[in-house]
């Protein structure tokens, strides 16, 4: 058993020094690949030595904290918002024939369609960022708890209503905690897209945010930044959906024994 | 003991089913049940025994209050039924439990759903546990349980509400043998105590004739009422009446009305496993 886990772990770190062992080669010697070149591509080494630049950086701290704040403002609404139109969905058919049209149609919208939307339906840039964010979370969150909603087990919900239940506790102590693993899901994967949709957001910022500086070193030519951009998103997506799962599994204590029954 | 027994003397409990006709499917078009009248009197244990197909699960549910009969009226003393009603408690053949909430938690639904507070109705969740023999397991999750403890938590579960009718469907059809002997002998135990009338949809003819006062035999194709048989072992029963003469000749008689016509088909379902072993041997 323990023997497996660091194996699994030696692996990985294997795939990922390989990974970025290839980079290194492919950079330094300037690699021509025909369709894909790594001419002007900057190396591991100069991008780590502007990753500590960067960490160093007084600005770092504002980057990211105001990254983080329009993240988590964007999903949170995303997850009320999400949550509250996949129950209403899922459980009444009325509702669903008169929603379901225009947010088909909103959905495959991409985030950066929205930015001059957004600048003119806001009254501040901030305002305008959250909003981007919020529409990459929505879809997975409301199409997930559809999903959940829709496959709660008829017989719970027939053995609920033979035991008196009122309408109210149908939603809230039948319906949500049984569709709650999907819901989970979906939040995870909308936490996920609402990192996406990050450096589309703060292209309307003026200065500060992780995407902002990573669109600002494109814009100034930065190569090695712009990659300290990429891969710090990349991370603190990954961190926040691991701590997201991590919260999912210790809220729904029964699922994991259910699922390993 | 005080308030279970409140309901017993009243005479409450009473099925009446004048000409039911169930359909199912989009359009109505499956006639699940056709014409079935029967009536069943306070605290009897009635068994709905057929193959499947024949529309036992189907006549249950309309009592229950989840289907709606197409025509024909059906009431429990003497008011038609109108939707489910937790007086009219039903149990699942399994994973009907709310796998979130933990064992007492389920069974206390029923109270929470009437607005008893959360002290009250703990305690009476656990004597009704007690009663079923699952004092302690309280704090367990469904998904901790063997499928017996799971189905003695549904019965508590529905117990809790002190129903008129108690209304099982195949409960003890997902257990091995020997559990479902042991569930057959608690839900008896129960019976004898609280006297409520159960209705008890199986296909399996033992259970029927181990635990009903009457049996009423239905056939498929479609749904409807053959026959119906008393069964007049004497109460308390005990699982030795399984190897009683009468037990035999009463099976005997409920083989060939399941089987009726469809004796022919069985042997002809049979045969291709002879040849083989016959080419075999």
């Amino acid at each position: 058993m323990e023997r497996a886990s660091t194996g699994r772990w030696l692996r990985r770190a294997a795939s990922l020094a390989i990974c970025l062992a290839f980079w290194q080669v492919a950079s330094r010697f300037k690699l021509d690949l025909g369709i894909v070149t790594f001419q002007n591509v900057p190396s591991p080494v100069d991008v780590a030595r502007a990753g500590l630049d960067f960490l160093q950086s007084p600005r770092f701290a504002t980057h990211v904290a105001s990254s983080v704040k329009r993240v988590l403002a964007g999903f949170a609404l995303a997850a009320l918002v999400g949550i509250a139109l996949g129950l209403v969905i899922g459980r009444s058919r009325r509702l669903r024939d008169f929603l379901q049209t225009p947010l088909e149609i909103l959905r495959p919208i991409p985030a950066v369609a929205w930015i001059p939307l957004a600048v003119l339906m806001f009254p501040s840039s901030e305002l305008s960022m959250i909003y981007i964010t919020f529409t990459g979370a929505l879809f997975p969150i409301v199409l997930n708890t559809v999903h959940g909603v829709e496959h709660v087990d008829p017989r719970l919900i027939a053995s609920a209503r033979s035991l008196g239940s009122t309408r109210a506790a149908m939603l809230f102590e039948v319906i949500l905690p049984a569709a709650a693993p999907n819901i989970v899901t979906g939040l995870v994967i909308g936490m996920g897209t609402c990192w996406f949709c990050l450096v589309t957001a703060e292209m309307i910022s003026g200065q500060f945010g992780i995407g902002y500086y990573t669109w600002e070193s494109y814009t100034l030519q930065n190569y090695p930044e712009i990659i300290v951009g990429m891969i710090l998103i990349g991370l603190l997506g990954l961190g926040s959906s691991l701590l997201l799962r991590a919260a999912g599994k210790a809220a729904l204590p029964w699922h994991r024994q259910e699922n390993s029954r | 003991m005080n308030a279970h027994s409140r309901d017993v003397g009243a005479a409450a409990g009473h099925i009446r089913a004048d000409r039911v006709t169930i359909r199912l499917g989009a359009a109505g078009t499956f006639e699940a049940v056709s014409e079935a009248s029967f009536e069943v009197r306070p605290g009897e244990f009635v068994c709905l025994l057929g193959p499947s197909g024949c529309g036992k699960s189907t006549l249950l549910g309309a009592m229950a209050g989840h289907i709606k009969p197409a025509s024909g009226t059906f009431s429990v003393d003497g008011h038609p039924i109108d939707g489910p009603h937790p007086e009219r408690g039903i149990v699942f053949q399994q994973h009907t439990l709310f796998p979130w909430k933990n064992v007492r938690d389920n069974v206390a639904f029923g109270l929470k759903m009437r607005g008893v507070k959360r002290g009250p109705r703990r305690l009476e969740a656990d004597r009704m546990l007690e009663l079923v023999g699952l004092a302690g397991s309280a704090d367990r999750y469904p998904g901790q349980l063997s499928g017996g403890m799971q189905q003695r938590v549904e019965i508590a579960r529905v117990l809790i509400n002190q129903p008129k009718l108690l209304l099982m469907d195949e409960p003890f059809g997902a257990l091995d043998a020997l559990t479902r002997l042991r569930m057959q002998e608690l839900l008896l135990d129960i019976w004898e105590q609280f006297r409520k009338t159960i209705v008890f949809v199986t296909h399996d003819i033992d259970e029927a004739l181990l635990l009903a006062d009457r049996i009423i035999v239905m056939q498929a194709q479609p749904g409807r009422i053959h026959e119906e048989i008393r069964v007049p072992f004497e109460r308390p029963r005990s699982t030795d009446i399984i190897t009683s003469g009468t037990f035999m000749q009463l099976k005997q008689h409920c083989l060939s009305l399941l089987h009726g016509d469809r004796r022919q088909d069985t042997l002809t379902r049979l045969s291709p496993l002879g040849a083989v072993r016959a080419a075999k041997a």
